[in-house]
């Protein structure tokens, strides 16, 4: 166990340093200085001299790529060349939000989903389980965003009754609640139909075993049987595939806190992207990498420890 | 593995509500596309400042944008942007994934090894924000567009055919074709490669909605398809910022998307359930 953890702890550090390596390198093969391009049409002789000095462009690219690992390990990750704040003091400022945002998204879908695809196994074969399998495919394959502006144009600008952008007052805890509510529909929407497929599958198979059918022969009620002995084993593999679909979260909600102009990474980084903001492009890229790579790992190391089989099996 | 009998497939498929409303949409939206020039109504660029944010009429159909635009117009050509976008990037990320599988489950071990390191190495990375961080760099366009779906769909497709082509390097069929001496690239393109190719095939129509929409979302981020091209995300962002006076692009952009991806999942799942239920599933995006 312990060698099977070094290995992964060891291979997700090396995915990140080339992940970053990679980045810097794509830099420097594009043809035009960062500088330049940063500035586009207003670059002056002086102003081009000045951001390249402050960018460290100057410098040999070994010493560049040195300073930026260094720093980054202290967690000083450059500065903003634009707003001249601190790219951390952002990441900052942005992750947590979009954390919320991914957590309650997550929480409204998981609800939703594991009922509905419970429903599905309690009504198995009938109607109500073709209807509930038609919805479910249907919500996983409705671009989140589409969603986003639909969702906005009705609750927020025909009906009024939800903001439009914004994540609400500081301090003012209703309001924040109230500009949570649509984006998060948006996120989780794909979540409610993956998750009821999967429960619905891996109930279904529950169902068959043996447990069950001694729980039945004992004389439970079907809705104990269901809720506590088989719903309980079904949820096990759910939870393992929610880490992994982290990366689809992040990318769902950069495009749906654009919609909502909500501060989070999302519309931090699409704001950069469109200024060639290097700092701050490679700081999210790093730091969401980096805790998309823990959690992944993290979740891995669980499942190997919980499941023996899993564990012996990648050991080798 | 083979393709079953086409035609009862084909059968299975339409007998299957879901999969023919998939097939029915699918073939809409590929109508669309390939007779954009004869169906639109007027030219997609051509402005007419004066009719401009109009709402459905019997002269615009679905009104028209900011430019006094023909939506209708340019909504069908939007068809167009995201077929070619998605086909052009689906066989690129195709090609290159099989050319890819097959090396690593045939060639040498440490080959395989490196190879397989660097396909988890693509996978661990959340795709949406690796994506950003190539249009930084390249510049937002379509090229830029196609090499991103690229990158991020070669690892799976080429994990796939490394399985099946490791499940199948000591095949007897495999086996006697090495004995008769036949070269190595005809064993793998003439012998393998059609064994591999059927799982794949579904893998591949089921990621063609997911690239319609990543085209369609970087493009209503303005990293995507460069206006004035029509793209449904370009007319999807010129609604967004009418939103408030007029709701019609919105909704007009929007529908056919969603229509779209729609169709594209129902025909794979039809699809998947038609010829082989082991491989993929649809994902939320």
């Amino acid at each position: 166990m312990l060698t099977y953890a070094i290995k992964r702890i060891a291979l997700a550090v090396l995915i990140l340093f080339v992940v970053m390596l990679a980045m810097y390198g794509m830099v420097f093969l594009v043809p035009g200085d960062p500088a330049s391009v940063a500035l586009g049409p207003r670059a002056t002789p002086a102003l081009k001299a000045m951001l390249t000095e402050r960018m460290g462009l100057d410098q040999p690219v070994a010493v560049q790529i040195w300073r930026f690992f260094a720093n980054a390990a202290q967690g000083d990750l450059g500065i903003d060349v634009w707003s001249k704040r601190p790219v951390l003091d952002q990441i900052l400022e942005a992750f947590p939000q979009t954390l919320l945002l991914g957590t309650v998204a997550l929480a409204w879908a998981l609800t939703l989903g594991i009922t509905l695809g419970v429903l599905a196994v309690v009504y198995r074969g009938t109607f109500i389980d073709r209807a509930l399998g038609l919805i479910s495919v249907s919500f996983i394959s409705v671009p989140s965003f589409v969603v986003a502006i639909y969702l906005l144009l009705i609750f927020a600008v025909w009906l009024q009754w939800l903001p439009a952008i914004g994540a609400g007052k500081s301090g003012d805890i209703p309001s924040q609640i109230k500009a949570l509510i649509l984006p998060s529909l948006a996120v989780g929407i794909g979540w409610v139909g993956y998750l009821a497929r999967m429960v619905r599958a891996s109930m279904l198979e529950i169902m068959a075993a043996n447990h069950i059918r001694t729980a039945r022969a004992f004389g439970l009620p079907e809705r104990k049987v269901v809720t506590r002995y088989a719903l309980r084993l079904a949820i096990v593999p759910t939870i393992s595939v929610i880490a992994v679909g982290l990366g689809s979260i992040l990318s769902s909600a950069v495009f749906v806190e654009t919609v909502f102009s909500r501060p989070g990474i999302g519309t931090l980084i699409t704001g950069a992207v469109f200024k060639r903001n290097y700092p701050v492009v490679m700081g999210t890229v790093l730091v969401t990498t980096a805790f998309y790579l823990l959690v992944i790992t993290c979740a891995d190391l669980l499942i190997a420890k919980l499941d023996p089989r899993v564990r012996d099996a990648l050991a080798r | 593995m083979r393709w079953p009998a086409n035609t009862r497939a084909l059968r299975a498929l339409i007998r299957d509500p879901m999969g023919l409303m998939g097939l029915i949409l699918v073939t809409l939206f590929i109508l669309m596309a390939v007779a954009a020039p004869i169906l639109v109504p007027y030219d997609p660029l051509a402005l007419e400042v004066r009719a401009k944010l109009q709402s459905p009429s019997l002269v615009h159909w679905l009104g028209t944008d900011q430019l006094g635009r023909d939506t209708l117009s340019r909504i069908i050509y939007g068809a167009r942007t995201a077929l070619t976008i998605a086909l052009t990037a689906i066989g690129l990320a195709g090609s290159i994934g099989i050319l890819l599988g097959l090396i690593a489950g045939y060639g040498p071990r440490w080959l395989d090894a490196a190879l397989v390191l660097i396909f988890d190495a693509l996978n661990s990375l959340p795709m949406m924000m690796f994506a950003l961080a190539i249009i930084t760099v390249l510049g937002p366009g379509t090229g830029t567009l196609i090499l991103v779906v690229v990158l991020v769909s070669i690892p799976g497709y080429a994990r796939l055919i490394r399985a099946q082509t490791l499940s199948l390097r000591s095949a007897d069929f495999i086996v006697a074709e090495q004995a008769i001496g036949a070269s190595t690239p005809r064993i793998l393109l003439m012998h393998l490669l059609p064994n591999v190719f059927g799982p794949l095939c579904i893998v591949l129509s089921m990621d063609i909605p997911v690239v319609i929409m990543l085209e369609a979302g970087l493009s209503y981020l303005n990293l995507g398809v460069k206006p004035p091209t029509p793209s449904w995300g370009n007319i999807l962002y010129d609604g967004y910022t009418a939103i408030r006076t007029s709701s019609t692009l919105v909704i007009a952009a929007g529908a056919p998307l969603v229509l779209a991806t729609l169709g594209f999942t129902f025909l794979g799942e039809g699809l998947r359930d038609a010829l082989d239920p082991r491989f993929a599933t649809a994902r939320p995006r």
